[in-house]
């Protein structure tokens, strides 16, 4: 039987690129995005090279967080932007977030994980899991900005297997918790206004009572403790979170989850981020070496001349433009319903695999200046550890992919 | 307040430009495209008088190929109202004849100020704001850097060398906007995503005669490499003299 012909027109018009004009994307991936997207990626770069790329670098030395980038973003409509615009949300495509993740990380890891969380790991629970009433409460403020959220899941010591958490909310007599524990690695944590904290309503080995509590960060028994000595992630708010005898009125918790399910939801929407928003720090790093490479000069001629650095830069290049590809079919395959986390799982374990190397090779390329702050590289590679282990080590997303693969369970 | 604001699809400057195969053009393989810089501030202009008044209405119009719809969508998203696009294949390089074709789609609009860049970096002509303030029979104000407008009078600044001309007109009334106006907004996510819905027509311009052409386009002359004379103090006879009698400077 033949094989079924795909009529012309249904395919878009993809002119080649030569390399010198386009350096970053010599598979012209642009023109596979619509017009908006193009145009909210522009916008986003504008934005990310006026107020981000001038302060990062400094943010980072003294470990703050740029707060005051808040309002901007808030402004742009970057935080919550694929919900819908009854709330106050952007409503975009998944292709449109992820490439606003794509521009945010291009300035740092820091400041795409404040828009991951607020977004995907705050906002998203609470219009998934959430009573109208809740969404209507607490959407509009922090698509606005004025409210920070901050996720609570991890604890010392459950990461990677989140089922084993010993956070508990106690219902009482009157239908109220009481919510005991403590929560570690949480960005946004000492900022925050708001935390969405999962938490076992039942005993403590029943993983299917989790569910999740919308607690108001000035509750009495609410502690946030930024997480100090830190060598990644500099230019972020973690902390770690307790809670003692946290008193919150019935209405708190979130009425649709039940499970680890939920939580997991929101990673995935998170992850599905970080897969787009590595990219950017990628981008950045072999743009820079790009750029030094042909300046810097070494033996009377640039460095970009010698084999072993243009090996470095092509490798670079064709990780990208893989990443990219996986990407953006993972954002159209999103949009179109078709979006499975083992899915995600294999897009995040590449692409944070990959721009974790491809920052590492373009501190490399750019000798003794790579370790200075004023050079981006050598902020990426740390941050890039990070973000290689959080939302899902690379590990355990190998083992997902392997049981996909395989239909054997590794976990237990 | 009914404002117009004329814009141009002009390449991004960052990029080397070549010379296309035809001599008389610049290669577009490879290139980026944007709106004009000093159209973007006229836009900025418009947009922020329309919020000062409460109401009105921001027009963009363009002349240009089918692709500068991208380009009024920009300012679509920054908050402008409607679009028009005067289709034709290239922009002419005569300015009269797209004056003539912007004046008139203007002419009758009702409009309160027309508002241009001062100069399209592309082509540097700086001759379609005036000349459509011509065409309309309408007073015009160069290179304006600052700007206010109080009922039906306008006052506005034009930087010189060294010094501000502050000059006063009525409306209605052709300017052409100078750096130091504004700074452009970006637009907003929810901005670019409502710059589909709004209007933007697109029709033939009716461009009539072009007199002027471009013969031939030819990138300047290489520089020649540079010299080393000598060094230390024992150079600096060497190079003063060089300086009188080959660069002419001294």
């Amino acid at each position: 039987m033949a094989a079924p012909t795909i009529p012309a027109q249904d395919i878009p018009a993809l002119p080649s690129v030569e390399l010198t004009a386009r350096p970053d994307d010599l598979f012209n991936i642009d023109a596979a995005l619509t017009e908006e997207e193009r145009s909210i990626r522009d916008t986003m770069r504008a934005f990310v090279n006026e107020r981000v790329l001038p302060i990062i670098g400094d943010c980072y030395v003294e470990g703050r967080f740029p707060k005051e980038l808040i309002p901007e973003m808030a402004e742009l409509g970057v935080l919550g932007a694929t919900l819908p615009e009854e709330y106050g949300c952007a409503g975009l495509s998944s292709v449109a977030y992820g490439l606003i993740m794509q521009e945010l990380e291009r300035g740092d890891s820091g400041i795409r994980s404040f828009a991951s969380v607020q977004g995907a790991l705050v906002m998203y629970p609470i219009y998934a899991f959430g009573s109208e009433a809740q969404r209507r409460e607490w959407l509009p403020k922090m698509a606005k900005g004025e409210v920070i959220g901050c996720f609570g899941l991890t604890e010392p010591d459950y990461g990677s297997n989140p089922s084993g958490m010993i956070t508990r909310a106690r219902q009482q007599a009157d239908g109220s918790w009481v919510l005991n524990g403590a929560k570690m690695w949480i960005t946004n944590g000492s900022m925050a206004h708001v935390a969405v904290v999962w938490a076992k309503t039942g005993d403590s080995d029943d993983a299917s009572s989790i569910r999740g509590f919308i607690v108001p960060t000035n509750t009495p028994g609410f502690t946030a403790r930024d997480q100090k000595g830190k060598l990644s992630l500099k230019a972020s708010d973690t902390s770690e979170l307790v809670f003692q005898d946290v008193r919150l009125p019935a209405d708190a918790v979130l009425p649709n989850s039940g499970g680890l399910k939920s939580p997991l939801m929101c990673l995935t929407q998170a992850r599905y981020g970080i897969s787009w928003g590595v990219l950017g720090a990628a981008l950045a790093c072999f743009e820079e070496a790009t750029a030094y490479s042909k300046s810097r000069v070494m033996f009377g001629r640039p460095i970009g001349g010698f084999q072993i650095q243009q090996v470095r830069l092509a490798d670079m290049l064709t990780e990208i433009t893989k990443g990219q590809l996986v990407a953006l079919h993972l954002g159209r395959l999103r949009d179109a319903g078709n979006f499975t986390p083992t899915q995600v799982s294999l897009a995040k374990r590449n692409n944070v695999d990959i721009a974790t190397n491809i920052a590492r090779e373009a501190r490399r390329l750019l000798g003794g200046n790579g370790i200075l702050a004023e050079y981006a590289s050598m902020r990426h590679m740390a941050n890039l550890e990070s973000v290689y282990t959080y939302e899902g080590t690379h590990d355990v997303h190998s083992l997902i992919l392997g049981q996909a693969i395989t239909g054997l369970n590794a976990f237990s | 307040m009914k404002i117009a604001v004329c814009i141009k699809r002009v390449p991004v400057m960052e990029v080397k430009f070549a010379i296309a195969a035809s001599g008389t053009a610049v290669e577009e393989a490879g290139l980026k495209y944007d709106v004009n810089d000093f159209d973007l501030w006229a836009v900025e202009a418009a947009l922020q008088l329309k919020e000062k008044a409460g109401a009105g209405e921001v027009v963009v119009l363009s002349l240009g190929p089918d692709a500068a719809q991208e380009q009024i969508r920009k300012a679509l998203a920054m908050g402008a109202d409607r679009g028009v696009l005067l289709k034709a294949d290239a922009a002419p390089s005569d300015g009269l004849a797209i004056a003539r074709a912007l004046a008139a789609e203007l002419q009758g609009g009702g409009y309160d100020l027309v508002l241009f860049g001062k100069m399209a970096i592309d082509s540097s002509n700086q001759m379609t704001g005036v000349m459509v303030a011509e065409l309309l029979g309408l007073p015009v104000v160069t290179n304006v850097s600052k700007l206010e407008i109080a009922g039906a009078t306008g006052t506005a600044h034009r930087t010189l060398e060294g010094a501000i001309e502050v000059v006063r007109f009525p409306l209605p009334a052709v300017l052409t906007v100078d750096e130091g106006l504004n700074k452009e907004r970006l637009p907003s996510l929810k901005g670019i995503m409502a710059a589909k819905k709004k209007p933007l027509d697109v029709k033939p311009a009716a461009l009539g005669e072009q007199k002027v052409s471009v013969r031939r386009m030819e990138l300047p002359p290489e520089r020649a490499a540079g010299r080393i004379v000598g060094e230390g103090a024992a150079a600096v006879p060497a190079l003063v003299g060089l300086l009188q009698t080959e660069a002419k400077v001294l």
